[in-house]
């Protein structure tokens, strides 16, 4: 793929492509993100040459932070392959010629959408979370100028009377993915669509998590070692995804699982979604 | 086996080489040049350039040509090219009133100083398709006015002599960049303004339709369109007045709207503007419409059509952004959607377990079964005694293994309080 014709396009733009002004402005939204954790920081978003919803949000974060001896992978529903994760991946070796990575351990920088990856992450570690709507309380209330008057006011009544709602009616939280979580006690924050099963790995990470909506032009992060609570009642505490089949290649018990459909019978398998997990364990079993 | 459906490098690689020859088409028919796109679609070319912000026909036509005509991806083209430049200087504001005018019309006053132009238009061409076009002819040139065209001053600005249209007053602060910084609601008329200048012409048209219609109505007069060239200038250090870099067409228009005014205040008619790079007629006609419906708050008019909310109308009018996020629905969402996948089928047998009669207890004891049970869909039982049709069809076809009797029973599912 790598034909002489395609590198050319990316040829005359700065590394990691944005240029340094404004590099410089989203290390300083980051800054006052990591200092007020779970507070989504305005910043003067870029377009970038992927479209708006595609991660447009984490590849500015990502290139904002990006030193030429950085590590970089990059996933999409936990999976290193998946095309868009392809295409993110590609771009940063062009604009940015920095090493990649599939090994979760291996990486310095993990771009991430919809995923937190199996292996617990270290110290030093960074994960960037592709954002498509940063506002926990957009679906309840749609304007951003009440929204950020709740937040302010820590006016968060109305996000457990949507949980009670779903009990209510459901008899269970129906939120199952981007579950809102109470960050260090003080800001409720949007994980990003990660399903609700990577929510604990969020709490007193050991790695520095950032949040970029590129869109909406907000960013926020978590900053390691900091409590992260999904938001729960005492009588229906919260509660992660189980299955009772291990991973049909791997045999892990303790992933998440995707269902993948073999035949028009109603045939199905459940399969690691993370694929950096399920293959070190495969390799590990041979 | 598992085949992966997972895509990689070779498959895009592939679908563009594949969209490439698309767009090449019949390779008998001769490749279209950019400069034919420029000087031939030229009013695609303003309304990329118009879209995108940015202002250079020659790199419109080329976005145009790359997709294929798809306006809104051309537009995406060339905003995210436009990102990469430096800003060398900002240009002192545009004096419309001096523009060299090709088309100026006015629909409030029968004659005006400088007089109605028509100028090129399609207005009164019969809607009839033109076959010759499908031959090659030779095209006459324009007739041309013995005398040059006067002065034209803008038509509002006579009103304004007299009092009886709102003063727009320059107070000098240094407009919001919308390219630079987040939007930050509310936002003020000249970042409304911005905004809806890149906004999509056909979300814009709908929406100053929907004022005509009745919702959010301001009563609309065209005081003035005009179109032609302005000079771009930019003060430079040195130099005592502000220099000339160039002339750039473009389209303005002036809406007259309803008049308010209360006790203390003379009733006045107000405005409604609309500017766009190139020949944008529509677009700079709807641009006023919103424009002016979104003041409705300022000058206290009632809110209640979308027109007039502010977030609403300007949080969707980019069509980049707007096409972007709802193109990403294209994207995998596995993950997700296993996520929601394993609450609809435990909220369904929840359903069914209870709609099957069975007392409290059974109930409950579903539910723990349910929750042990997990996804794994192939090995539930169909707990109780709920008529077979009344379950799901996935279940009507279990084995009826006993279900879990314990209504206590451990839950598999971890907790987060750590």
């Amino acid at each position: 793929m790598n034909t002489s014709g395609q590198d050319s396009q990316y040829s005359g733009y700065n590394f990691a492509y944005l240029d340094e002004q404004t590099k410089r402005m989203i290390r300083r939204a980051l800054l006052k993100a990591v200092a007020i954790p779970g507070y989504q920081v305005p910043f003067g978003g870029r377009e970038m040459p992927m479209p708006y919803g595609w991660g447009t949000g984490g590849m500015q974060l990502t290139a904002s932070i990006l030193g030429a001896n950085d590590v970089l992978k990059v996933i999409d529903q936990g999976a290193d392959d998946t095309t868009n994760a392809v295409s993110i991946r590609t771009f940063f070796e062009r604009v940015a010629h920095v090493e990649t990575t599939t090994r979760t351990e291996a990486a310095s920088v993990i771009q991430t959408r919809h995923r937190i990856p199996e292996k617990a992450l270290s110290k030093g570690q960074i994960l960037v979370y592709q954002v498509p709507i940063p506002e926990p309380l957009r679906f309840i209330e749609p304007s951003e100028e009440e929204t950020r008057v709740m937040h302010a006011l820590e006016e968060y009544g109305v996000m457990h009377v949507k949980l009670y709602e779903d009990i209510a009616r459901h008899g269970h939280i129906a939120t199952t993915y981007a579950y809102p979580v109470k960050v260090d006690e003080r800001y409720v924050m949007d994980p990003s669509p990660i399903p609700k099963f990577d929510n604990p790995k969020l709490n007193m990470s050991d790695a520095l998590m950032l949040f970029g909506a590129g869109r909406e032009k907000r960013l926020y992060a978590i900053p390691p070692y900091t409590r992260v609570k999904s938001l729960d009642f005492e009588d229906h505490p919260f509660e992660i995804q189980a299955w009772d089949t291990p991973c049909e290649l791997c045999g892990a018990t303790d992933s998440f699982l995707d269902e993948v459909i073999t035949d028009d019978q109603g045939g199905r398998m459940f399969v690691c979604s993370d694929t950096d997990y399920c293959q070190n364990r495969r390799e590990e079993v041979a | 086996m598992y085949v992966a459906v997972k895509g990689g490098e070779q498959a895009i690689a592939n679908a563009h080489r594949w969209m490439a020859d698309r767009r090449r088409g019949d390779r008998n028919q001769p490749e279209i040049d950019v400069e034919q796109v420029r000087e031939q679609l030229g009013l695609a070319v303003d309304r990329v350039m118009a879209e995108a912000s940015l202002h250079d026909p020659g790199l419109a036509a080329l976005a145009l040509k790359q997709a294929s005509g798809d306006l809104t991806e051309a537009v995406f083209l060339l905003r995210a090219y436009r990102t990469t430049l430096p800003r060398l200087a900002d240009s002192v504001p545009l004096r419309t009133a001096d523009m060299r005018v090709e088309r100026r019309i006015s629909a409030t006053f029968k004659d005006v100083p400088g007089g109605q132009v028509l100028g090129p238009t399609y207005d009164y061409t019969h809607r009839l398709l033109d076959f010759m076009l499908l031959a090659e002819g030779e095209c006459p040139a324009p007739a041309r006015a013995e005398v040059a065209l006067e002065a034209c001053p803008q038509v509002l600005d006579s009103l304004d002599a007299e009092g009886l249209i709102e003063q727009e007053v320059d107070d000098g602060a240094m407009p919001y960049d919308i390219t630079r910084d987040p939007p930050d609601f509310p936002v003020d008329r000249a970042t409304r303004l911005q905004m809806l200048a890149r906004g999509d012409e056909g979300y814009l048209l709908a929406l100053g339709y929907s004022t005509q219609r009745g919702y959010g109505r301001n009563h609309p007069f065209s005081g003035e369109i005009r179109q032609g060239a302005v000079e771009v200038e930019i003060e430079v250090e040195g130099f005592d007045g502000p220099l000339c870099i160039g002339e750039i067409i473009i389209s303005e228009c002036q809406m007259i709207n309803q008049f308010g005014g209360s006790r203390e205040k003379a009733p006045q008619f107000t405005r409604g503007y609309g500017l766009a790079f190139g020949r944008n007629e529509r677009k700079t006609m709807a641009m006023a419409l919103v424009d002016r419906s979104l003041r409705a708050e300022e000058l206290g008019e009632p809110v209640e059509s979308p027109a007039q909310q502010p977030e609403f109308v300007l949080a969707h009018a980019d069509n980049v952004e707007a096409s972007g996020f709802v193109s990403h629905l294209k994207l995998p969402h596995y993950v997700d959607f296993q996520s929601e996948l394993e609450l609809l089928r435990r909220l369904r047998r929840e359903h069914a377990a209870r709609d099957g009669g069975g007392t409290a207890d059974e109930v409950e004891s579903a539910r723990a079964h349910e929750m042990d049970a997990g996804l794994k869909d192939t090995t539930a039982s169909a707990p109780l005694s709920a008529p077979s049709s009344e379950l799901p069809s996935e279940s009507s076809s279990e084995s009826s293994s006993a279900p879990s009797s314990a209504p206590s029973a451990p839950r598999r599912s971890q907790e987060t309080s750590a």
